[in-house]
């Protein structure tokens, strides 16, 4: 008795049981995870990498960096999101009639779960968050973010939530309760395992990461704008980036105190969200969801700024109507604030308080009507050079549409009464954060990409993901529509109707041909680098850009402007080459830099361990972890040694070769 | 006006109807949300028609004008190209005004339905052409959804049933819905709209079938692993066949008790249709309030004591009001779980990866493949 309550204190509930010592399937994947990353592990230690991989990469403050290495990690998610829906896809296609399919509910579960989860928070979010941090300090003529620093530390408490969901896969196991979490079900009563616990974690942690870099681009943009650069003159991208801040700002916390309050009730005995004793689970769909609304605008917004980006370069013309479009995407910010309820129709609110949140997600649709057609109009009497970002745009506004039309059909409250939850629904927001996110994330990728590392990527496997995603999308998604006017609902791993088992076959198909398109980008990220020498971006604009961040070599240099420029119009870049701008070639100062630190890796990995320690209830190992994660903040705090400066000469030598590689480009 | 709109709506649903013959029809599954037994589900779809096609008028047009524009003013055969074309007052005003008409359209149509097809409302007609009186008599119906099946007390019959739903055809009914433990959504789609079924709150619905008909409901809100399951038949029924389902139910025998509730209670999935020819009179007001149990203080009696500490009234149920506010209760069952904390080291338990039992003679059900036995195991 004693030596299991020893056991039982040292490793919490973590035991043998706990590894998948019984799944074959489970086992090998977990052995090819071990052997693929002990072998990444050992070609980076045998090529020397890791003091390159930690002095350049991991503890860098840079913007560029931390862009970049936001965007690998939504990569990599998105390969595991993506596995969890094609498991998905295989299953709905099979399960028909007797025909239980190959995964029971308890794992079926596990996975739709996973991919909601992992979609929204370690794909979605990190690749919005990963181009803001690339593309904004460049547009706006800025050296880096208001604070370098949060911004690392950002970036590796998100990996920190990412690496507690990954490793739920092997270790215990992760929610059964859908993406958001849903009380009552997810309390202790319904959920005693590991499961949402890891869930709350691994999401509270990372979305301490997201609040921070939230505020860093608010203060960005409001105290780091080029001389010149009012914010009427900034490019529509910047407007939409600090629009989608702002509102992360305003709702995180929402989300964090769901979480922390259902946390209480899991581990403190608090009743906030049970059946009984004065809880009432209600709340917790009203607090989540007042997060997760306004969640989509700051996944959509960037996307929006991305196309406005690509319409004006790509068509040749200033954006059609940007004092309109500013307004419209202010508008948004507001009012994705006030229409929460949506998500609960059903939930006898009565039908005044129905038909407000109704009507108020109906209006959205105005402004976001006026940015399509402003875009529309960039493209009319314009010179439309259909290079993959322009395919994007125009693969968006046929799609959205459709997706936004279903959406205010849904606003309606007694239209939701048959459709919520359905299989409609599932194809409303995947219609709309595919067509909407995740293709204006790929424009953008593809935009800036040769900023980012000097090359093009390669444009016949670019066109390759293109159809992969757009036929993929709409041969996956479109036709379920229908069955769900059949009354079909969503989260079923099987099905009684066998009728219905063709249109499920076409979604399977669709899926894989999404399948081509995502292979298609990784392979137009490697094809790329390897025909780099061809696709070489020498000019620093090899698209004919119009705002600041083409003005700088590709890549652009630590510090990106050797002068801040000062800026006198919007589209910047366009009216410096308009009048004619000749780059300075003297007078070059020391240019002060943040330096590089450790702090970020460190306090994120603490925080991974304390997260863990909860999760298995290894309470000493979180008393640990939470007194080392305060003391090292705290220490951290009295390192002075903070910056450094770029010598005068460095500077010279740099703006130099890049004035020689521009001579170059132009003989 | 809104009469007007379903009086449009009926040609519509005329369309409608001569489209079906879509051979996306393969196969026995009827379109339960476009082509509904209920009044209630018809008035929703008709919304739905109404809405798309007045989206349409703008989205048409836009995707039309995005493949014009895009193939128009191509790079190189671009016609009348204008680098300076940014801005356009005119154009602005309509392409804010237009989406603003529209969704002013669709706004008043949506305050209007929502409070006229509100699930609290007591019907005002049986279908169209047909009203009922303004306090007229529906049949009451109670809902207790489970996990992972749903039980229907006919209170005005003395009846109850799992799983199977009958209703007479042409009659309103009156639906008092709750839960034991999930939020589901008691969902029958060709019936009307769902609305969500919670532990200790009372959900109304009302809804009228207009057709003798055999369909299904299910629960819309996941709840855990039984949800694929959680299915009942709904059947519609002439009344004088209503008559004759409800004695035979009640010669069938079998009566449900506090003490078969709390058996049935149990988490349990793939249930087959029970029937009950006797009811405990009350049953379904102690499962809203959560006392089914003997010994257990019902809602109620909490709720008054902390009303008469704290000084407060407690708001009534009336149409529109959504629900009370301020419930507290005993936990049904086993008292609450062990919160993380307070667990000692033994009652920590194991956080298992997969439960599949080490020895194969271990796992739950028959070995031999197809061994109907297994049926009912997640």
């Amino acid at each position: 008795m004693t030596d299991s309550s020893i056991w039982k204190t040292i490793f919490g509930r973590l035991t043998w049981e706990s590894f998948p010592v019984h799944e074959p399937i489970l086992l090998g994947t977990f052995a090819v995870v071990v052997v693929l990353g002990a072998a990444l592990v050992g070609a980076i230690t045998k090529y020397r990498l890791w003091g390159y991989l930690w002095t350049e990469w991991f503890t860098s403050v840079d913007h560029k960096k931390i862009g970049i290495m936001y965007i690998i990690l939504g990569i990599v998610m998105l390969l595991r999101g993506f596995a969890d829906a094609l498991m998905m896809r295989a299953q709905q296609a099979i399960a028909f009639g007797g025909n239980e399919g190959y995964l029971n509910a308890h794992h079926y579960d596990q996975i739709f779960t996973a991919h909601g989860t992992i979609m929204i928070f370690f794909v979605a979010i990190p690749l919005v968050v990963g181009i803001i941090n690339f593309v904004l300090p460049l547009q706006l003529g800025a050296r880096d973010v208001a604070f370098p620093f949060l911004n690392n530390l950002s970036f590796w408490l998100t990996v920190s939530g990412a690496v507690l969901t990954m490793v739920s896969l092997f270790v215990g196991e992760f929610a059964r309760t859908g993406w958001l979490g849903y009380a009552p079900l997810s309390g202790l009563a319904y959920s005693p395992d590991t499961g949402v616990d890891y869930y709350l974690w691994s999401l509270s942690i990372a979305g301490i990461g997201t609040t921070l870099s939230a505020v860093n681009m608010v203060a960005t943009v409001l105290k780091m704008r080029a001389p010149g650069m009012t914010m009427m003159k900034m490019p529509v991208f910047a407007w939409t980036a600090f629009c989608s801040n702002a509102l992360a700002v305003a709702i995180f916390p929402a989300l964090t105190v769901a979480f922390a309050l259902l946390l209480l009730d899991r581990y403190v005995g608090t009743q906030f969200f049970t059946n009984d004793l004065g809880g009432n689970a209600m709340q917790y769909w009203n607090l989540v969801w007042i997060w997760g609304h306004p969640e989509v605008y700051v996944l959509i917004l960037p996307a929006f700024g991305i196309y406005s980006e690509v319409a004006s370069t790509f068509c040749g013309k200033r954006l059609f109507g940007y004092t309109s479009m500013v307004y419209a995407t202010v508008v948004i910010l507001i009012l994705s604030y006030l229409v929460w309820l949506h998500h609960f129709f059903t939930m006898g609110s009565g039908a005044s308080v129905n038909s407000f949140f109704g009507i108020a997600t109906m209006v959205i649709a105005i402004p976001t009507g006026a940015k399509i057609f402003n875009w529309l109009f960039t493209m009319y009497r314009g010179n439309i050079r259909f290079e993959l970002p322009m395919m994007w745009l125009v693969a968006f506004i046929l799609t959205f549409v459709i997706g936004g039309m279903t959406g205010v059909l849904l606003a309606i409250p007694p239209a939701d009464f048959v459709l919520h939850n359905s299989l409609f629904l599932v194809v409303h927001f995947h219609n709309t954060i595919i067509g909407g996110v995740v293709f204006g994330l790929f424009a953008g990728m593809v935009y800036w990409f040769p900023k980012a590392f000097g090359f093009k990527l390669d444009p016949w496997w670019g066109k390759v993901a293109f159809w992969g995603w757009v036929a993929g999308y709409w041969i996956a998604w479109m036709p379920l529509y229908i069955p769900g006017l059949f009354g079909v609902t969503r989260r079923v791993n099987h099905f009684y109707d066998t009728s219905l088992q063709p249109w499920f076959i076409v979604a399977a198909i669709g899926a894989l041909i999404i399948l081509v398109g995502i292979l298609g980008f990784v392979m137009s990220i490697l094809v790329g680098w390897l025909k780099r020498d061809q696709l070489r971006d020498v000019t620093g604009d090899p698209w004919g850009g119009r705002t600041l961040e083409w003005s700088t070599s590709s890549p652009p240099p630590a510090y990106n402007f050797a002068f801040t420029p000062v800026v006198h119009d919007l589209d910047a870049w366009y009216d410096m080459k308009d009048r004619g701008y000749r780059r300075p070639a003297q007078g070059y100062r020391p240019i002060h830099m943040p330096r590089n630190t450790g702090a970020g890796v460190i306090l994120s990995g603490i925080a991974t361990v304390l997260g863990f320690a909860m999760v298995w209830y290894m309470w000493w190992l979180a008393a640990i972890a939470g007194a080392a994660l305060l003391a090292y903040a705290i220490a951290h705090t009295f390192n002075y040694d903070r910056d450094y400066y770029i010598p005068a000469e460095e500077v010279a030598r740099t703006e130099a070769a890049r004035d020689r590689q521009l001579a170059l480009a132009e003989a | 006006m809104l009469s007007k709109l379903f009086l449009g709506a009926r040609r519509v649903r005329a369309v409608v109807a001569a489209t079906a013959l879509l051979p996306l029809l393969a196969g026995c599954q009827r379109m339960v949300v476009m082509m509904p037994d209920g009044d209630v589900a018809g008035q929703q779809r008709d919304l739905i028609l109404i809405a798309t096609l007045l989206m349409l008028v703008i989205i048409v047009p836009v995707m039309v004008a995005t493949v014009v524009f895009a193939w128009r003013y191509r790079a190189g055969r671009s016609a009348n190209y204008d680098p300076t074309f940014d801005h356009s007052t005119g154009w602005e005003l309509v392409i804010w005004s237009v989406p603003l008409l529209i969704i002013t359209v669709i706004g008043a149509i949506t305050w209007s339905s929502t409070h006229l097809l509100d699930p609290f409302r007591p019907l005002d007609r049986i279908k169209s052409g047909q009203p009922l009186a303004p306090n007229a008599k529906h049949m009451d119906v109670q809902v207790v959804a489970m996990d992972w099946k749903w039980l229907f007390i006919y209170p005005e019959q003395g009846i109850a049933t799992v799983n199977e739903l009958a209703l007479p055809v042409d009659v309103p009914v009156r639906f008092h819905i709750t839960s034991t433990s999930q939020f589901a959504t008691f969902y029958a789609p060709t019936l009307a709209g769902m609305i969500y079924a919670m532990p200790g709150m009372r959900s109304m619905l009302h809804a009228v079938i207009n057709k003798p008909t055999t369909s299904f409901g299910f629960s819309g809100n996941y709840t855990g692993q039984g949800h694929s399951d959680n299915r009942f038949a709904l059947h519609g029924l002439e009344p004088a066949k209503f008559d004759q389902w409800v004695a035979r139910v009640k010669a069938n025998g079998g009566a449900l008790t506090g003490a078969d509730y709390l058996r049935l209670e149990k988490p349990s999935e793939k249930v087959p249709v029970q029937r009950y020819a006797a009811v405990q009179p009350g049953l379904f007001d102690r499962v809203v309030q959560r006392c089914v149990e003997p010994g257990k203080p019902c809602m109620a009696e909490l709720m008054r004591g902390d009303m008469a500490r704290a000084g407060g009234h407690p708001p009534e149920m009336r149409p529109g009001a959504g629900m009370p506010m301020g419930r507290n209760s005993m936990p049904v069952g086993e008292s609450t779980p062990v919160p993380a904390l307070q667990k000692a080291p033994e009652e920590k338990g194991s956080g298992p990866n997969v439960t599949k039992p080490d020895t194969p003679a271990d796992a739950p059900g028959q070995r031999n493949p197809g061994d109907p036995q297994n049926r009912g195991i997640s």
